[in-house]
C-alpha cells in the first residue's frame, strides 16, 4: 500500500504492516480520547517511524495516489483532537 | 481505517477531488489540471518569499539587540569603573532583559528557516510530479484509446493532485507560525519604537533619570579619558609640566556675556 506522511512524502509500504498500522493509529485515538498527551505524542511517533522504516520513500516523479495519508509529523495534540470535533487541519 | 490516519485521508481526498472536479468536460480535465499544477508551483514560491522576509526582519531585530547588548555591556563597565555601582546594576538588568528576549527571536529565526526548507522541499517534490504529469500524458495520450487515455490522466492527475494538496497544507502551516511570528515582532518594534531599546546614550524627549546619568557619565567619561589622554601627551612631551596648568588656572569672568548681551 502507498502511505503519505503529510508534507514530507509518499511510501511504499508492504500490506502485511497494515494491521501494525491500524493499532498504532488505534492508540493514538484512544490517547486523545484519554487527553493523555505523552501517550499520544509516543504512538504518534510510533507510527511515523513504522511508516518511514518499513516502507521505501516513492521517487519524486511518481504519480501515485494513497491509499493512506498521515497527518504532518508536527502535528500537536491540539490538532489530533481537532481531527474528531470537525475542525480538520484542511480548511474547505 | 477510523483511526486518525483513516480521518485524515477522508479529508485529504476530499479535497483532492474537489481540486479536481471543477473541470466538468472531461477533455479539460488535462489541460486545466496542469494549469491548476502551475499555479499551485506558483503560489508555493510566494510562500516561500513571504516566510524569507519575515525571517529577514527577525534577524534585523535580532542584530539591532545584539548591538543594545553590547552598548548595556559598555556602559556597565563604565558605571562600575566610576563607583556608580547602583547605576551598573541598571545597566546590566537591561542587558538580561534584553538577552532573554534575544534569544527567543532567535528560536524563531530558527523556527522559521525549517520551515523555509521544508516549503523548498515540497517545493522540489510539486516541481518533479508536474514535470512527470506533462511527460506522462504524452505518452498515455500516444498510446492509449481516448477514452482509456482520460482515465489514466485523471488518474496521474490525481496523483499530483494529492501533492499539490500536500503543499497546499505545508504552505498552511508556514503561514500560521509566520504571523504568530510576525505578531511578535510587531511587539519588539513597538517597544523599540516606545524608546525601550533606544540608544542610552542619547538624551532626549522621555527619557528616565537613569538614562540621563548613564548619558552624563558616558560623556563625563569620555572626557576624562581625553584629558588623562592630554595629560600622559604633556607629560612626555613637555620639559616644563606644571607650569602649563597652573597658568589658566583662574580664567577671567568672562560666562557673563554669553546670553546676557543678546538679550533685547
Amino acid at each position: 500500500m502507498i502511505v503519505r506522511i503529510a508534507t514530507e512524502g509518499q511510501y511504499e509500504l508492504d500490506d502485511a504492516r497494515s494491521d501494525e498500522l491500524n493499532d498504532l493509529d488505534n492508540k493514538c485515538v484512544e490517547a486523545v480520547e484519554a487527553g493523555d498527551e505523552s501517550a499520544f505524542q509516543s504512538a504518534y511517533e510510533q507510527l511515523l517511524d513504522l511508516v518511514r522504516s518499513a516502507g521505501t520513500e516513492l521517487g519524486e516523479d511518481e504519480l501515485t495516489e494513497s491509499q493512506l495519508i498521515l497527518p504532518p509529523p508536527d502535528l500537536s495534540f491540539e490538532e489530533a483532537g481537532e481531527q474528531f470535533t470537525g475542525d480538520g487541519l484542511i480548511p474547505d | 481505517m477510523p483511526g486518525i490516519a483513516g480521518r485524515f485521508s477522508t479529508v485529504v481526498k476530499a479535497k483532492v477531488s474537489k481540486l479536481l472536479d471543477k473541470a466538468e468536460d472531461p477533455a479539460e480535465t488535462l489541460d486545466y489540471s496542469y494549469q491548476k499544477q502551475l499555479e499551485s508551483l506558483q503560489n508555493v514560491k510566494k510562500g516561500i518569499a513571504d516566510v524569507v522576509t519575515a525571517k529577514k526582519r527577525l534577524q534585523m531585530q535580532s542584530d539591532k539587540l545584539e548591538q543594545q547588548v553590547v552598548k548595556l555591556d559598555t556602559q556597565a563597565r563604565q558605571a562600575l569603573a566610576a563607583g556608580q555601582e547602583d547605576l551598573a546594576r541598571t545597566a546590566l538588568e537591561r542587558k538580561t532583559g534584553l538577552q532573554n528576549e534575544l534569544q527567543s527571536l532567535d528560536t524563531q529565526v530558527a523556527q522559521l528557516e525549517e520551515q523555509q526548507q521544508k516549503l523548498t522541499d515540497s517545493e522540489k517534490k510539486l516541481q518533479a510530479k508536474i514535470e512527470a504529469f506533462r511527460t506522462k500524458k504524452e505518452v498515455i495520450k500516444a498510446q492509449y484509446s481516448a477514452a482509456e487515455a482520460q482515465v489514466r490522466i485523471s488518474e496521474a492527475a490525481t496523483g499530483v493532485g494529492e501533492q499539490m494538496a500536500d503543499v497546499g497544507l505545508a504552505m498552511q502551516r508556514a503561514v500560521d507560525k509566520t504571523e504568530n511570528m510576525k505578531a511578535r515582532a510587531d511587539a519588539v518594534s513597538e517597544l523599540e519604537a516606545a524608546g525601550t531599546f533606544e540608544d542610552l546614550t542619547q538624551l532626549g524627549d522621555g527619557k528616565d533619570d537613569i538614562d540621563r546619568q548613564l548619558a552624563q557619565l558616558t560623556t563625563t567619561s569620555q572626557v576624562d579619558d581625553e584629558l588623562a589622554k592630554m595629560k600622559a601627551e604633556l607629560g612626555t612631551g613637555g620639559a616644563e609640566p606644571p607650569a602649563q596648568i597652573d597658568a589658566p588656572a583662574e580664567p577671567a569672568p568672562e560666562s557673563a556675556p554669553a546670553d546676557g548681551g543678546q538679550s533685547a
